[in-house]
């Protein structure tokens, strides 16, 4: 069933087009993946998604009504974790709860369970400061998928990461992912991240943004912590050359 | 709550050594060179003839610290709650800041020995001309200080809240605000470090008691002596506020003194 739907989306900021007709759909329970080289405008997308900007032509539905008339079906995670510095750890955790109106007390009784899963527990009291890129990362995701939206808007959620810690977030995700099933839309410029995690690919163009591909990966899961497939490696090598030639239309 | 100082093993005493021992030898220097060659303590009193005229006159001294302290309390506290409020309402109001903010610069070009006896003769030799002329002073860093703080917010984390469906009011409450308060506490050290100096200027030019008729009766009187304990006080006064917003800040940005981070 789709839930969300953007057609022929256009939008400008200023003088500068950014995004020139997107079409893209999301199913529920599906995991889809924006892939697009840095700077193409796939923020731009979730930033009309939550409301911050607003397309010239185009429509956006969720469940098959306009998207003004379903405000805030989006948990939204940020490129750079964004956790308040000045808030300890729980804290940044029931944010998302308390803005959209629970009580203190409400939002830690939903948020204290999970800790355990997301490598959190024992951290509450701490400042995000004090924590590890990986730490912080996964901090940033339990704070968005505990607000209990229907859709996660993840913009490189693994992008600031060295090396090592990503491939260990990716992983780790993947498995809360194969659980939770959040109906989720990422945003990646990492060819590898978009093939082992996603069920559908959007390739983007550069700027402005249109769609110059659409993949279904139908690779079995786990993907992750296990050698890579040749199916993958010559999906990825496809993705690739799509993104480097800008030719691929399928 | 404490917090014992990370990363600064050897603490606030051990570095505050060199600091008292330059002091020190500041005042030294300055007690033999008054009594080797033998100057007037009407031109240059030794440093203990001002310290021995601090305990002298201690009564008298303490007397006259007191109003220059209220002026100084009530002027900072009205300053704080202007510069807050007008900050407050700027941010929500871009265009009355583009209206305000030159008047506000205008205000910090106004030199002070000019404007302070206009203030008294508008105002009378009470307490008020004395609160305005500290407000006056010491309000522009703090504004300037939290107007551009709010600025400081990283976008990211205002789109993030505005994801949640936040209204403007509760982004300015959970991350504007709390964004600016590094900005706003240097804002404050540079603040406070004037309102004594404003107080005492105020009382100078016309006050029936405080720091600044003590000076101008000391020096009307030739008593460089007396002019220096005063002085000596009111430096006093300033390091104590001082060391107070130092502390204040420290317990309000802790989460700084933690990790890596900001």
């Amino acid at each position: 069933m789709t839930v969300l739907s953007m057609q022929n989306i256009r939008l400008s900021l200023g003088e500068t087009p950014v995004l020139d007709d997107i079409s893209l759909h999301l199913n529920n329970g599906e995991f889809v993946t924006l892939l697009g080289p840095s700077g193409a405008g796939k923020s731009t997308i979730f930033r009309l998604l939550t409301g911050v900007l607003t397309q010239d032509a185009g429509h956006v539905t969720y469940d098959g009504n306009p998207l003004a008339e379903n405000p805030q079906r989006f948990a939204f995670m940020p490129q750079r974790d964004a956790l308040l510095p000045w808030c300890r750890v729980l804290d940044n955790l029931t944010l998302g709860l308390e803005v959209r109106g629970f009580t203190r007390r409400a939002a830690r009784e939903r948020v204290l369970p999970l800790l355990d899963d997301f490598g959190l527990a024992g951290f509450e009291r701490h400042y995000p400061a004090q924590l590890s890129g990986g730490m912080r990362q996964r901090a940033a995701l339990l704070r968005t998928v505990v607000q209990g939206q229907p859709v996660q808007l993840l913009d490189e959620p693994f992008g600031a990461l060295d090396a090592l810690t990503r491939t260990q977030m990716q992983t780790w995700f993947e498995e809360r992912w194969r659980t939770a099933r959040w109906t989720t839309l990422l945003i990646t410029h990492d060819v590898r991240e978009a093939v082992a995690l996603s069920d559908r690919i959007y390739v983007l163009s550069p700027r402005p943004a249109c769609i110059r591909a659409e993949i279904a990966v139908p690779a079995q899961r786990p993907r992750l912590g296990q050698p890579i497939t040749t199916e993958a490696h010559a999906l990825e090598a496809h993705l690739l050359d799509i993104l480097l030639n800008q030719t691929g239309e399928t | 709550m404490v917090q014992p100082l990370p990363r600064h093993p050897g603490g606030g005493l051990a570095r505050g050594i060199p600091a008292a021992l330059s002091l020190l030898s500041a005042f030294l220097i300055w007690e033999v060179y008054v009594r080797l060659s033998g100057i007037s303590p009407l031109m240059l009193p030794a440093p203990s003839r001002v310290l021995s005229q601090i305990v002298l006159n201690r009564t008298m001294l303490w007397d006259n610290t007191i109003p220059t302290l209220r002026a100084t309390f009530a002027g900072f506290a009205l300053s704080l709650t202007v510069a807050f409020g007008l900050s407050i309402m700027l941010d929500f109001m871009p265009r009355v800041r583009r209206a305000l903010f030159p008047i506000f610069v205008v205000s910090q070009t106004l030199p002070l020995v000019a404007i302070a006896p206009l203030v008294v003769l508008w105002f009378g030799f009470d307490l008020t001309p004395k609160v305005l002329l500290v407000a006056l002073v010491t309000f522009f860093p703090m504004l300037v200080a939290l107007v551009d703080g709010y600025a400081a917010t990283d976008p990211e984390i205002e789109n993030l809240l505005r994801s949640m469906g936040a209204t403007r009011r509760v982004i300015f409450r959970r991350a504007r605000l709390p964004s600016a308060m590094p900005y706003f506490f240097a804002g404050l050290r540079i603040s406070i470090t004037y309102a004594v100096v404003a107080a005492i200027f105020a009382e100078y030019v016309g006050a029936r008691a405080g720091l600044g008729i003590v000076i101008l009766n000391a020096k009307n009187s030739f008593r460089p002596d007396l002019v220096l304990a005063a002085v000596v006080i009111s430096s006093l006064l300033t390091l104590i506020l001082f060391t107070c917003t130092a502390l204040i800040q420290r317990a309000v940005l802790r989460w700084r003194d933690h990790g890596d981070g900001a």
